[in-house]
Order: C-alpha cells, then structure tokens, then sequence
C-alpha cells in the first residue's frame, strides 16, 4: 500500500505535484490515510479556525463552526452559506446567462448553448466573488441538491476518525 | 484446505446426464444435458441467481476457496486466460480491413461461464461485456438449447437492439465452448461494423423513428456449425450491408478470435482440470463482485449524490427528414441520476425522472445503459483488468422502464444511441468525482466526459468505383474532462473505448473519398477552469474522386451534453460548416489560396473567403442532419469536441493561460473575457499574460460577478412565474411532460421545488406537438414465445 508524504499531498492539492507522482497515485491501490492528511492541508490554507470536516469543492467546506460547534457549509473566504444539511446553492448569489448576448461572453458565436435549450447558472460567493458552482440546465430546472454526504457513517465506520462535535 | 484436496472436490462433478425435454410431436424424448449436473441451461441460470439473491453473494459463494487456498493456481489462471483474451484481440484485428477496427480497435473479446456471465475480457469496447452476456441469457431463458440447438462448433450471432445491444453496427459472435461433451462457457466477440443497411449509410445513422430504419438486426441465430459460417448467413449478411468486403473479414476477425479463446480455454482445462476450470469461472465473478465493494469503499464517501444531464434532439430544423411524420419535433434527453452509497460501501444508481423513449434513433436498451457504465467505471472506479459481471452484481440499478434508457416498446430505434449514452453518464462522472474531491483523491477527479462527436457519416460510390459507406471514427479522440489536479487531455481519448484514437490521416483517405485540407486543434472547445477540459480538434474534408455521394452530421449543437463542475465551464457546443458549389476544381487549378486548416472563429468566415462567393454554405448549430447530397470539391467540417473544466477560471495560473494562447487552445478575446487575463502579443507573435495586471484586474471581475447576480431565492421568484405561465420553449416543456408522464416522484419533487398549485400539471397533449407513444405501446415481453432479459429494477 502506497504512503504520501504531507509535503507530497500539499503539492496535489496545489496542483504540483509532479507526472510520475500522479501516474503513482493513479495506477496503484488507494492510500487510506489520505483524508486526514488531506483536511490537514486544507484546514492550513485558510484563514479562520473552523475545523473542516468536509471539502466540498477548491472553496466550499463543511467546517465545525469554533463559536458554537454547529456544522455549516463555509466558503474560502470565510462566507457561511447555512447549515450544512441546506442546498447551499440557494444561499449563493445567481447569475443566469439565459440570452444569446449573455452566452456571447463565454464562447464564440455558435459553440454556445441555445438559450431556449439550455442556460448557464453560476452561483458564486456573496463575499469574494468565487464561482462555486455552474449548473448547465434547461430553463425551468430545479436547482440541483448535488450532495448529502453521510458524514457519521463516514467518518465512524469507513476512515475510523473521531466524529466532530456536532451543535446542530 | 489443500490443493490436492481442493482439485478432488471441484473434479468431483459428474459427466453430462440424459434429460427430458419435449419434441415436436407433443411427446417427450430424451437428449443428453449440457452440463454435467444433468441441468437445463435455464435451471443451471436459475440456480445461480437463486442462490446469489439468497446470499447476497455471487452463486452463493461464500469463501474464494480457490484464491484463498491456493493463491498462485488462481493468479495463474486468471493471468493466462485474461492474457489470451487480449492476446486474441490485438491479434484478430489485424484481419479486419475496416479502420474502425484496425486502427480504433472498435472490438472485444470476452469469456463467459455456463450461465452467461461474464468471467474476464480484453481490452477494447469493453461495454460489450454486458450486451453478449445479453445474448447469451437470451438465448438460455428461450431454450435455444433444444432449438436451434447448441452444439460443439456451432457459432451464433447477434446485434440486436432490443436484447441488449448498444446499436446494431456491434455484431457479435458467440462460440460455446464444450469440454468433452460438456458446455463449460462461452466466448462472444464484437466489432463495430462500418455499415448494417439503415436507410442512410454508416454504421449509425438519423432520421428513423423506429427499430426498422436501424438496418439490418440478427436476433442470436445460429450462423455457423462445425466452424465454418452456413452459406445462407454468408450470402444473406453480405448482401445486407452497404459495405460487404468490411462485413466479411470484420466476421472473420470475430471468429478468430473467438476460437483463439475457446482453443486456450481447452489448454487450460487440460492443464488444470475441468473441475479448477469450472471453479475459478464462478469464483472470478464473485471475486469482481466484491473488488468493486471494496474499491466504492476505499476511494467513495457514502450519502446521495444528485446529478443531471442532457442533450439536444433537434428534430423541426427542415435538414432532418424523418421517416415518419410524428417524428418531427424538438426535444430533449433528460437523464437524472442519483447514486445512493451505503455505509456497508453497496450503492444504486437511479434514474428515476429520465425521459422517454423517442421516435429517433437514440435509444438505448437497459443493458447497453448498465454495461456502458463499466466503460467509464473502468477508467476510475476500477481501473484495473479484473473487470466482469462481478460488479453487475455490486450494483442496483433502477432504470423506470418506458424511459429512453429501459423503452417499453418494441418498435424503438438504437442506432445512434451513443447520442444519449455519453450524455446521460457524464452526470455520473461529476457524482464520482464529488467523493474522490472530498475524499482527497483528486488524481482520480474528472469533471466529466465531452461529447464524442460530430460522427461524419455518409456514403455513396467511392475512389474505387464501389458501392460504400464512411464513418469517420475521429471522434475516438474527443478532449477529456480537466482533473482537481491538472487540464484534460486535448483530443485524446473517447468514454466508450478507453483505447480511443483519432487514426492515421493517410489510412482514412484510403478508407473515405474525402481528402484533408486540414486536421487542428479546436480553439476554445474545451471548457474554462481553474484546470480546463482538454481541446477537440477539427479537421476539414474535401470530397474527391466521388460519385452519387451523401454525408450528414451527428451531434450536440444547441446544447452541451456535458457540465462544468465545481466552479468550471462545460465545454464549448458544436457546430456544423458544409459547402457546396465552392469552385475550388478551379482555385487548386489556378493555384489560388484555398480553405486550409483550422475553422479558429467560426464567425470570421475564414473558409467562405476562400471559395467561390456563390458557394451554398451550411453554418449554424444544427449539428444533427440526415443525408445531404455532396458533389466532388464540396466542404465538410468534422468538428470533435472538447471536455469540461474544473474550478473557478479566475484560480487558473497566468502561465497556463500563456500557454493556451500559444497553443491555440483558447481565444484571445476569451481569454480576457472569462479568465480575466491581460494580454500581449510579442513581434514573433508570441502572446504573453501580465501576470500582475492579471490578479488586479481578476479582483475586479469577482466584483462585476457579485454586482450582476442576484441572491437564488430571489431569481426563483421569477422562474416560477415563468413555469406559471408555461414560458420556454417546446422542447423544454415537452422533455418535462415526458418525464412528468413516466414519474409522479419526479413531478411532485418539482411541484414541491418550485412552490406550484396542486392542481398544476404539464400534460403533453397540450404542447401542439406529434404525441405518438405517449399513451400506446407494446414492449417486446407481450410476444408470444419470448422471455426478455430483465437486469435491473424497473
């Protein structure tokens, strides 16, 4: 069973690590110390104290709140979206590129979506700005729930870790 | 326990037994079993499902005695067999004169046990392993044991749709094979055929409404005995296909191969004993089983992961004659999918909400669905070549029946259903990659897969003077999904085969009257990210040497079939670009400039100033066409696209935003517009980004995004005044009615979203559109005499 140093993890998620170092981690059997080397790392670049529990994406976390340990859906830039059971979607800020002009900022003409067949909803931060998300749709869509992770089975049963305190 | 041991307990089984079985005069006689237990292949099967659905474990096989007792036999096994299999593949290829073939590798070999399911298969189109698996539990469900019989030597062959098979181009062989006079397995082989007799030539093909414009379809007939093809096979399959020599020697390679296999099976039972033979293609399957267990626990999180996809059927536009009236209209594929992880590491994929079946080609059979899967699963979930229907068994999968993935009726056509197959699975990838990111595996993150088009089609008389027809296996090389860690492979590598290759340009000037005036990176086809989605590329055709001649396209064009993820771009949709009447006989003769390489800005026109100003130019997004008439000298663009990106594209390093300007990956505007960076252009025409400018001027960016968006509930509002009003288009409604129709869940979940009246409903008869199948269907179970092969919750 492979092992990666802490130093080798921090380059993954910088995005330096190098060609033989990934085609490693691709072609052989899966390091199960992984995530608690993982959140380490993470819980080092940002800059609040909230003690992650969850990456959901390069700027979305479920962190233990340091206050009153209830479990929120947080941004990078310390930005609480809501509980962390909500759609945080529904708490973002919406742009929604539903006309040919809209379109026309993203693509050339012609290799864009048709807006009557499909638009683009890019939900970004409130406070920094950071695209989370973009969702490809076709009008009239719900917005999607993408992800109810189970965390206490996750975290008792799978990678044996001690589960966060929970408020909430 | 021991091996000697071992091997007395697995020879221990008895030689084939006399059975019972009716004749033709009311009566009884009796014939030997196939199988040394004295069972019919149906209750042998039967057995088999019975005692997995008792114990939850593949046959009922409780401990891997052969693996866990002697370790090395069983490597030893599975290493010669699974390298035979691929041994057999690269080696019967080489027989087949089809580029599809030989230079794609648009074939698959696969090894069965008694009851059909599958032990361990090559490389190749590996979705395969599931739909000859359909044949050959077809074939035991329907007695083909007492008719047409099944004998040593005896050779079967299928491609139809409505068994399991993903479109009816992928013929299959299937050999049994016997050992003495015991049917011990199966081997199946499939190639993609260049053409089966649609109404338009290629081997997939648009316009149908139905299973009987798909081309010719063989339901497991016997076609050979003794080894050699019948003569009535031979003579009637030729003369079925457009393209005969290919069909010949694409046969040939199959059956080659097949008993390459067969032929190996036999050494290794002579070696090892029937009885460890016999052990070890049980004990394999449950072994795959709980390999894919333990690999959704190792690299997975449990909970519930949403996704959706879609894509376009463009269908009104005037280029898509249809055969039938009803079938003339837009729509859309829906295909949502919920993957529900257990704490125990089971899980289910679901796609309750999908849409229904259509009257175009794009089905696609609850087998091709699943199969197709461990394609894509294949390349992250379980990377490895212990693949088999072991993870089949791992896997719930709930396909509503009477979607486009599980039709109820009969008369459904598949011939492209590649058009919403790499659609519908591309939300897979992005629920796949939600747990690796999260888990911290981001090697293993894609953010999904591109469409693997356009698919150039056509045919007519060729170079050589014969009746022909073309299908351009390019698209084999589409750009692939950016990684949390890295871009996606630029025109590299194609969801259904994980050995995808975009072929030799001379090779296809041999196989198609077409000559390139171009083959180039797409500029700005892979989507933005923080790391992007590898580029597509292009390549332009001029049709030469040509008589009688038609192409059409087949593709995504007014909508992605593919998202971004985590903050990143879909990939850039398709067009399409044809010409006739272009002049160039007189520009080559002239010497004047010509279209040559890349479409970079398909609004600057850059191949329309270079043929004659009277040209007739097709240039729009209707990417999805039927036969069109093309003359020597005329145009046509084969755009493949690219795949989506990961990540905020303000996140993505100034440097490799550089780089992609200087590799023609992205547009100069674009790269200002959506990554925000400042940009120069050196007097060698190098480009170069202001690193710092950059930053300032993306800080602003973030700023304009906050400025212009407005909070989600608020946008909702709005919204659900819109569906109040019934306001979008045909399309959209008509894809929601379906959906609705097929799904009270799906229908109250979207009442519920959106706040609706109870009383609010979608109904299809109110669109004004051809509302064909919405109430009248007849699956293919309501024949007499047929028993279907039923794999998943429906």
């Amino acid at each position: 069973m492979p092992t990666y140093t802490r130093e080798q993890i921090g380059n993954m998620v910088d995005g330096k690590l190098q060609s033989d170092s990934v085609h490693r981690m691709l072609s052989m059997p899966k390091d199960p110390e992984r995530f608690e080397i993982y959140l380490d790392v993470l819980q080092e670049k940002v800059s609040w104290k909230d003690k992650i529990i969850l990456p959901l994406g390069p700027h979305l976390y479920i962190v233990q709140s340091l206050a009153d340990k209830k479990w929120v859906t947080k941004c990078s830039c310390g930005h609480i979206f809501g509980d962390y059971r909500e759609n945080w979607k529904l708490n973002a800020l919406l742009y929604v590129r539903d006309t040919e002009e809209a379109m026309s900022q993203v693509y050339p003409k012609l290799m864009a979506p048709d807006t009557k067949w499909q638009v683009y909803r890019e939900y970004c931060c409130p406070t920094c700005g950071i695209m989370q998300d973009i969702e490809a749709p076709t009008p009239w869509y719900p917005v999607i729930h993408d992800f109810e992770p189970d965390i206490d089975a996750y975290y008792k049963e799978w990678v044996h870790l001690p589960l966060p305190e929970r408020a909430n | 326990m021991k091996k000697d041991n071992l091997k007395t307990k697995v020879e221990s089984i008895s030689s084939p037994e006399l059975i019972v079985v009716p004749d033709s005069s009311g009566g009884t006689s009796e014939r030997k079993s196939l199988l040394a237990s004295g069972l019919t292949l149906k209750e042998h099967r039967d057995g088999v499902l019975l005692r997995t659905k008792q114990t939850g474990k593949y046959n009922g096989i409780a401990t891997l005695d052969l693996k866990e007792n002697d370790p090395i036999r069983y490597e030893k096994l599975f290493s010669k067999l699974r390298g035979g299999l691929v041994h057999s593949r690269e080696t019967a290829k080489k027989i087949a004169a089809s580029p599809i073939v030989e230079q794609e590798g648009e074939l698959c070999f696969t090894l069965y046990n008694a009851a059909g399911d599958c032990v361990l298969t090559s490389t190749g189109i590996i979705i395969h392993v599931g739909t000859m698996g359909a044949a050959i539990k077809y074939m035991i469900e329907n007695n083909w044991e007492d008719n047409p019989g099944i004998n040593p030597g005896d050779m079967f062959t299928n491609n139809d749709c409505s068994i399991g098979n993903v479109h009816p181009c992928d013929i299959a062989t299937i050999v049994p094979i016997f050992w003495k006079e015991e049917l011990v397995g199966w081997v199946g082989g499939v190639t993609h055929v260049i053409d089966t007799g649609s109404v338009s030539p290629g081997s997939m093909s648009t316009g149908q409404a139905t299973r009987f414009g798909d081309g010719y379809q063989i339901t497991c007939r016997k076609t050979g005995i003794k080894d050699v093809p019948l003569r009535d096979w031979l003579h009637e399959s030729q003369r079925s296909t457009r393209t005969p020599k290919y069909w010949i020697l694409d046969e040939r390679t199959r059956i080659a191969g097949c008993h390459m296999i067969r032929e190996l099976v036999e050494e290794v039972i002579e070696a090892e004993g029937l009885g460890a033979y016999q052990k070890f293609a049980y004990e394999c399957v449950e072994d795959g089983r709980r390999g894919l267990l333990n690999r959704v626990k190792a690299m997975t999180i449990p909970g519930t992961y949403r996704k959706v996809a879609f894509t376009d059927v463009p269908y009104a536009h005037p280029d898509v004659v249809t055969s039938s009236p009803f079938a003339k209209l837009d729509t859309i594929m829906h295909a949502p999918a919920e993957i529900t992880i257990r704490p125990d590491g089971s899980w289910k994929l679901d796609f309750e909400g999908a849409s229904r079946w259509g009257w175009h080609s794009y089905n696609a059979n609850q087998v091709a669905f699943t199969s197709g899967i461990w394609v894509m699963l294949t390349q992250t979930l379980v990377p490895t070549e212990r693949i088999n229907d072991g993870a089949y068994y791992a896997t719930e999968f709930r396909l509503p029946k009477g979607t486009w993935m599980n039709p109820d009726d009969r008369r459904t056509g598949h011939a492209y259903a590649w058009h919403f197959l790499v659609a519908g699975w591309s939300a897979l990838w992005r629920g796949m990659s939600q747990a690796y990111f999260s888990r911290g595996y981001l090697e293993e993150v894609n953010a999904g897969n591109g469409n693997t088009s356009n698919w150039l089609q056509g045919g007519g008389i060729n170079q050589d003077g014969d009746v022909h027809a073309v299908n351009s296996f390019e698209p084999a090389a589409t750009g692939t999904g950016a990684c949390a860690i890295k871009d996606g492979l630029n025109h590299a590598a194609a969801i259904w085969n994980p050995e995808g290759d975009m072929g030799d340009i001379e090779i296809w000037e041999m196989a198609e009257p077409l000559l390139y005036l171009g083959r180039n990176v797409k500029t700005n086809s892979g989507g933005y990210g923080k790391y992007r989605g590898g580029c597509g590329f292009e390549t332009l055709r001029m049709v030469w040497k040509a008589s009688d001649w038609t192409m059409f396209f087949m593709g995504n064009g007014y909508m992605n079939s593919d998202w971004g993820f985590m903050g990143g771009y879909p990939s850039a949709t398709g067009y399409r670009f044809e010409a006739h009447d272009t002049d160039l006989k007189e520009r080559i003769a002239q010497g004047l400039p010509l279209p040559l390489g890349a479409d970079r800005v398909p609004c600057d026109f850059d191949y329309e100033s270079k043929i004659s100003e009277n040209a007739r130019v097709k240039r729009d997004q209707q990417a999805m066409t039927t036969e069109s008439l093309f003359e020597n000298y005329d145009l046509y663009l084969n755009y493949v696209r690219g795949g989506p990106g990961f990540g905020d594209a303000l996140d993505r390093e100034a440097k490799s935003v550089e780089m992609d300007l200087n590799t023609r990956a992205v547009l100069p505007e674009f790269a200002e517009k959506v990554y925000g960076a400042v940009i120069s252009q050196n007097a060698k025409g190098l480009w170069c980004v202001d690193a710092d400018k950059t930053e300032t001027r993306r800080a602003e960016m973030r700023k304009e995004r906050i400025a212009r968006s407005r909070p989600t509930r608020e946008w909702m509002k709005g919204e659900r005044e819109k569906i109040l009003n019934k306001d979008a288009s045909v399309q959209v409604r008509h894809m929601f009615a379906t959906s609705f129709g097929l799904s009270e869940k799906f229908l109250n979940d979207f009442k519920t979203f959106w706040e609706l009246p109870q009383e609010w409903q979608l109904p299809e008869s109110e669109l004004g559109v051809p509302t064909h199948g919405m109430t009248s269907r007849m699956d293919l179970s309501q024949l007499p005499d047929v028993t279907t092969i039923v794999l998943v919750e429906e």
